[in-house]
């Protein structure tokens, strides 16, 4: 079987995975549902291969919207997954969209409080009870002396200098030595579970994984229920550009502003030993969810964050790697650019034709059609600013002008080019209506 | 050689800026000439910043330079440092709300453009913003914010300004991720900034009238 697939192209595996996209394991609830599923993901799936649907595919990232929908606060959300399941299928059944997120976005506020995790603020954790997303703490959770460290052993540093640092309740992890010895192996785990240090770990991961295992009975159910209503999802495999790895979560803006200065070839170093496994774990990911979508967070190579050289020299290489293990693998990577890409367009339309999708937020439309339209499948740019403060007839228009700009001759999405915690629930629907009245293909 | 102390620093190079601010320091130079030198460089490095030349990385490494050749000069300061400030501009980002990038980009630009900053951090609640305008009477004010919830914790400053009788003394400018004009009239504010330069072009016109 192995030995089969390799064999096969890029876009042969492709096929084979949007099979099984097509075909999820769910006895839909009717026929029309069934019918409906497979309708809409093949109008995905078509504007992806840049050929043209029968209209333009409309997604809507879920965001926190959900809780605000239901009349909850997204703390609700994040420990009541009653409440979650309820809110989650409400949108699910009220907005007629594409593709749908899945409720896993909305991670178990007991888990992480349990873990002690330091890298997110939440609601009602760091953050005001009523307030709607969780936030990102950003700080050098990987020191500017370390990448030798990470270098000579990645697992050993997320293990024991990371970990540590991200998961207090992991604080113990940082006094262990290196598992060097194989056939030490069993001893040093031994040892792990008699030193009383410890005991707090284990206690905490017994409590942790049994209310992990609650809110995913909760997620996997929500998933297949809105499959058997007709429902594709999106949620595949996740990755981060090797670049916002390091940017994001290990050095932080600062601490990688002074290592591009610094330490420019230990950084870069990092970077190409970092990215073999991000393939893999995004790999994984697409292929448990039988979902070939990889989401891609693009953070910190915006137009604003650094220059053109600095994109081509830190954030390109890498990140290309990684799109082009992941396209070779058949999946299709999605990558939800913050901010402006506009400098960035002639570098990323070195990629295969028809395998990737660029979801932009405030990227030029008219450009981006132009320079990836015969490229790449691209989407996005009705901003959150627009759906906080505009009626829905202004917003349904302005989806008007963005599918006759880039909508054609397919590889067009209309999406949002970000997630929204609320807004007007009209300004959401004005969007589906105007992909279902404009966005007809001839 | 200040000439080439202002071109090493504004080029951000560390190890010869270093090296030239210790001997201009055993040679007697005064420790204010060189600070003042340094705020020469910091500017250049905020022009190239707006012009596109210098982006983040630049700013963040200009920023420890500029640290480091401080912690030099400070032992040799006689007197204090009163620089002549074009005007004060009280600047934070909106409660629930914890990002700085943009904020300490805006607190720079601002800085090397001459004004004196009050940088109240992040996450900053309402009573506080109104507090330090009562106490600076600075005549700006900048709202900082990223996520869309800023645009409320936005209103609601503006609004608690008001209801303390002091909107009509300031101007408020807004700024950061997903902010636009439509944002700025929905918290009734009185202008976007879209960027770091933005802000100090809105608080050259409002201060100096031009």
């Amino acid at each position: 079987m192995e030995e089969k697939w390799d064999g096969l192209s890029w876009q042969e595996k492709r096929e084979e995975r949007f099979k099984r996209w097509l075909s999820p394991d769910v006895k839909f609830s009717t026929h029309q549902a069934e019918k409906l599923y497979k309708e809409r993901l093949t109008r995905f799936i078509k504007a992806i291969k840049m050929e043209k649907p029968d209209r333009v595919p409309v997604q809507i990232p879920a965001g926190s919207f959900p809780a605000h929908y239901a009349g909850v606060t997204l703390r609700t959300l994040m420990y009541d997954y009653d409440a979650l399941k309820k809110a989650w299928l409400k949108f699910i059944h009220d907005f007629d969209m594409d593709l749908y997120d899945s409720p896993a976005l909305i991670f178990p506020g007991r888990v992480y409080e349990l873990l002690d995790y330091k890298l997110y603020k939440w609601p009602g954790h760091g953050l005001p009870s009523d307030i709607s997303m969780h936030q990102f703490v950003e700080d050098e959770y990987m020191k500017a002396d370390e990448y030798d460290a990470f270098i000579k052993d990645p697992f050993d540093f997320s293990l024991r200098y990371f970990a540590p640092r991200a998961w207090g309740t992991l604080a113990p992890f940082s006094t262990m030595t290196r598992f060097t010895s194989a056939l030490g192996l069993p001893f040093q785990l031994l040892s792990l579970c008699t030193n009383p240090d410890f005991q707090p770990v284990f206690q905490a991961f017994r409590e942790a994984s049994q209310e992990l295992a609650k809110w995913q009975a909760v997620v996997n159910e929500c998933s297949q229920l809105a499959k058997e209503a007709g429902c594709p999802s999106s949620a595949g495999g996740m990755a981060l550009a090797p670049f916002d790895t390091f940017a994001d979560m290990f050095r932080g803006t600062r601490g990688i502003a002074m290592d591009m200065y610094r330490q420019p070839d230990k950084l870069l170093e990092a970077l190409e030993i970092i990215t073999p496994q991000s393939i893999e774990s995004a790999v994984a990911g697409a292929d448990y969810a039988g979902c070939p979508m990889v989401f891609i967070p693009l953070h910190k190579g915006a137009d604003n964050f650094m220059s053109k050289e600095q994109y081509q020299k830190f954030y390109w290489p890498t990140f290309r790697k990684l799109l082009m293990s992941l396209i070779n693998e058949g999946c299709v990577p999605i990558m939800v650019a913050d901010g402006s890409y506009n400098e960035r367009l002639e570098i990323i339309k070195d990629l295969p034709r028809a395998s990737v999708v660029w979801i932009f937020e405030q990227t030029d439309m008219t450009k981006a059609k132009k320079i990836l339209g015969d490229t790449a499948c691209i989407g996005g740019n009705v901003t959150a600013a627009q759906l906080y403060t505009n009626t829905p007839q202004a917003i349904k228009e302005y989806c008007r002008q963005l599918i006759e700009v880039c909508g054609k001759g397919g590889g067009y999405l209309l999406s949002l080019g970000s997630s929204v915690d609320r807004c007007n629930p009209k300004n959401l629907q004005a969007i589906i209506e105007a992909a279902k009245e404009y966005g007809v293909y001839k | 050689m200040p000439k080439d102390f202002i071109n090493l620093l504004a080029d951000l190079e560390e190890e010869e800026v270093i090296k030239l601010t210790k001997e201009r320091l055993e040679a007697g130079d005064e420790a204010l000439a060189i600070l003042e030198d340094s705020r020469k460089a910091m500017e250049v490095v905020g022009d190239r910043f707006a012009g596109g030349q210098y982006f983040i990385p630049e700013l963040v490494y200009s920023g420890e330079l500029l640290k480091q050749i401080t912690e030099l000069v400070k032992p040799h300061l006689v007197q204090s440092d009163d620089t002549n400030y074009l005007g004060t501009v009280v600047i934070g980002t909106v409660a629930g709300d914890i990002h700085d990038i943009g904020l300490n980009i805006v607190e720079f630009m601002l800085n090397v453009n001459g004004f004196e900053v009050h940088n109240l951090g992040v996450d900053v609640p309402i009573e506080k913003f109104v507090e330090k305008m009562k106490e600076t009477s600075a005549p700006v004010l900048g709202l900082s914010g990223f996520l869309t919830l800023a645009f409320d914790a936005m209103k609601d400053t503006v609004e608690a300004l008001e209801v303390a009788g002091i909107r009509g003394k300031m101007k408020i400018m807004i700024g950061g991720g997903q902010m636009d004009d439509e944002v700025m009239k929905y918290a009734k504010a009185d202008a976007y900034g879209k960027d770091a330069m933005a802000a100090v072009l809105l608080a050259k016109k409002w201060i100096s009238g031009n």
